[in-house]
């Protein structure tokens, strides 16, 4: 704490790496709502903390790998969580006090504004009521928003094709941006009439007017969500991500090229696959600084997609996905992050090949990969977590349940370095089943 | 040894694999034997996939290589000659609520040049749709795929209204998906499960009669 911007760069990763860990166990300035919910938290912390260092905490901790099943459970469609934030907020408080994991189950990346969506004609994502029914969520839709022809002003400037070409064509209120300049015309004369006259065009107007639109009803999405993540924070549960950040391989393909023309560039264009990696590499390192402080959590949510078993085979892995995303793992630990990285699917034929990064430095949850061997491999240099089946979590009974999780604990428990989770994104699950996840934890997990 | 186009697409050299086919149309060639030598690469694509040293960039490319092959023959062929006898029909789809379709787009191209007739009725099917569907194009397979857990019982309620509608007798039912296994197969009341592209294929072949 009282860390000044000059010391901060002057300090080493693990000195930065020490003060997020004492600002999530100790968040200054903030008000616990009782002792006991103090106490609560600042143990809850530590054994994940414990866990994330390959340190042996009291117990195994015990998260929530949530979709939208707080709010089914709840009794809301996710259409309600999405357009009525008090529901959301209702949702998310109620679960989180009926279910009591460590980690809470925090609504910040699902129950997000469906009416920002709408006014900023945003068409990246389907949602309920625009593409997909009230009670499902919102999805991406797998388009190809780049050509390929396009890697080169993506390489060159990226800053440039954002604004001036992506942004336009994934939400109509952006379309305007297309007849602006590029910000790099600011330079001496930035009233000059070309980069001054487009902000005049009624095109431009209008986008300004739905973003500004929007922009304000995220304002009121997040006097709703956020004092309730306070709250939960007050009353003892942890929050366990402090920011979000992507493989750039994923990055490119899941936002810019779509699933097919990436699959497909790795034959047609490989060079500029590789390229452009590289070069987004510290801009994925600089977008999660930029929405962070210093007293910022370690946590770096990463959900990986693009880079699982059958997505491509392990050279063409060890080639394309894996050198970047290291770099971005690396330059995270720099500032003192935890990347939490979310290997959806199975990794099976990856354990051996992500060995490669410094100790107790990354968490990894595991979908489909078999605990066993993961514990043996990226387990010796990682905390793991999961994999409790979705499958079982919404058609199993307690008993198989409760089977797994022992299971769970006894393959990938001893020594620590292992927290607790579903495998999957829970969107439906039965309660008891739930329930069982996290008792079995409580009772059968203790060190 | 195997033809030079053959070589060309198992080979992925896209730009390779048109070229010998625009010069085995200047000399004349037959454009159902060039359609036959497309067919023979995609059956060795398909047996890497299976073994495991081929994986989804390959299928895409070369499936989009045929694409493009039968886009420069069809000028050239007569009205109907691309088609083949199938195998036996195939009704797939993904759930209600549920936007994936890589997965769906996969299990139908593997079935597709594997032979069978693929009715592909997209994505976020509602069970009537199925319903109709099925009792319109009588289908031998009924291939349900899903990506998300909500999927499951849309699933479910999917195999239970094609039942109750009468059009359950001689059908078979696999669903497919990242979380597809024994549990949902179960719950779901699905004949079978799909861990990859390839168990559809298996699948499909098993219970449909060679016409």
């Amino acid at each position: 704490m009282g860390v000044t911007e000059k010391s901060w760069a002057e300090l080493t990763a693990e000195e930065k790496r020490d003060h997020r860990y004492e600002a999530w166990l100790n968040p200054p300035g903030f008000e616990f709502a009782s002792p006991e919910g103090e106490a609560t938290y600042k143990a809850a912390v530590t054994r994940i903390s414990d866990a994330y260092s390959l340190r042996v905490p009291d117990r195994v901790p015990v998260s929530m790998n949530m979709g939208w099943y707080p709010v089914n459970w709840a009794g809301y469609t996710s259409y309600e969580a999405m357009y009525d934030y008090s529901k959301a907020a209702d949702a998310y408080l109620r679960f989180n006090r009926h279910f009591r994991a460590d980690v809470m189950a925090t609504p910040s990346f699902m129950a997000i504004p469906g009416k920002a969506f709408e006014l900023l004609e945003y068409r990246l994502y389907d949602w309920p009521g625009h593409g997909t029914p009230e009670d499902a969520g919102f999805q991406y839709k797998d388009q190809e928003w780049m050509s390929i022809e396009e890697y080169d002003h993506l390489i060159e400037d990226p800053t440039d094709f954002f604004y001036s070409t992506y942004a336009p064509r994934i939400a109509g209120a952006y379309e305007g941006f297309s007849l602006l300049s590029t910000p790099f015309d600011l330079v001496e004369m930035p009233f000059g009439r070309l980069n001054m006259g487009p902000w005049g065009i009624p095109e431009v107007h209008a986008g300004l007017k739905k973003l500004m639109a929007a922009a304000e009803e995220v304002g009121a999405w997040a006097q709703r969500i956020f004092p309730a993540v306070d709250t939960l924070q007050a009353e003892g549960f942890a929050r366990g991500r402090g920011g979000f950040s992507k493989a750039p391989y994923d990055f490119i393909g899941d936002s810019l090229r779509g699933t097919r023309g990436m699959l497909m560039d790795l034959y047609r264009a490989p060079e500029k696959v590789i390229e452009a990696c590289n070069r987004l590499a510290p801009l994925m390192v600089r977008w999660t600084l930029r929405h962070a402080t210093n007293d910022t959590i370690p946590g770096i949510f990463m959900p990986l997609h693009k880079g699982a078993d059958g997505f491509m085979s392990l050279e063409q892995f060890k080639t394309f996905y894996w050198p970047s995303l290291r770099a971005v793992l690396l330059g995270l630990i720099e500032e003192g992050f935890t990347p939490f990285l979310f290997a959806e699917g199975r990794y099976a034929s990856r354990l051996e090949t992500i060995c490669d990064l410094p100790k107790g430095k990354t968490v990894w949850l595991f979908d489909q990969t078999d605990m066993e061997r993961a514990k043996e491999t990226i387990g010796q240099v990682a905390c793991i977590q999961g994999n409790l089946p979705l499958s079982l979590a919404h058609a199993g009974t307690v008993a198989e349940v409760t089977t797994y999780c022992k299971h769970l604990i006894d393959v990938a428990g001893p020594g620590g370095g292992y927290v607790m989770d579903l495998g999957g994104v829970t969107d439906s699950a039965k309660q008891e089943n739930i329930e069982a996840m996290i008792n079995t934890t409580k009772e059968y997990g203790i060190y | 040894m195997a033809h030079e186009l053959v070589e060309a697409i198992v080979g992925m050299k896209e730009k390779d694999a048109l070229r010998i086919v625009e010069e085995m149309l200047e000399r004349g060639e037959d454009p159902q034997s060039i359609l036959d030598l497309g067919q023979e690469a995609m059956q060795i694509v398909g047996d890497r996939f299976e073994e495991g040293s081929f994986f989804l960039p390959e299928l895409m490319l070369s499936g989009e290589m045929l694409r493009r092959i039968a886009e420069l023959l069809k000028p050239k062929m007569a009205a109907g000659a691309v088609r083949r006898e199938k195998l036996g029909r195939v009704v797939l789809g993904t759930v209600r609520g549920d936007i994936h379709d890589i997965g769906k787009d996969i299990v139908g191209f593997v079935l597709d040049i594997n032979g069978f007739e693929v009715i592909d009725l997209g994505i976020n099917v509602p069970e009537e749709k199925f319903v109709e569907a099925v009792r319109e194009h009588r289908p031998r397979v009924l291939a349900l795929s899903g990506f998300l857990s909500l999927a499951f019982d849309s699933m479910k309620s999917t195999i239970a209204q094609v039942d109750e509608a009468g059009l359950a007798d001689g059908l078979h039912v696999i669903i497919g998906g990242g979380q597809m296994d024994e549990t949902v197969r179960n719950y779901t009341g699905a004949e079978a499960y799909g861990e990859d592209a390839m168990a559809a294929v298996t699948f499909a072949k098993q219970n449909v009669e060679v016409s």
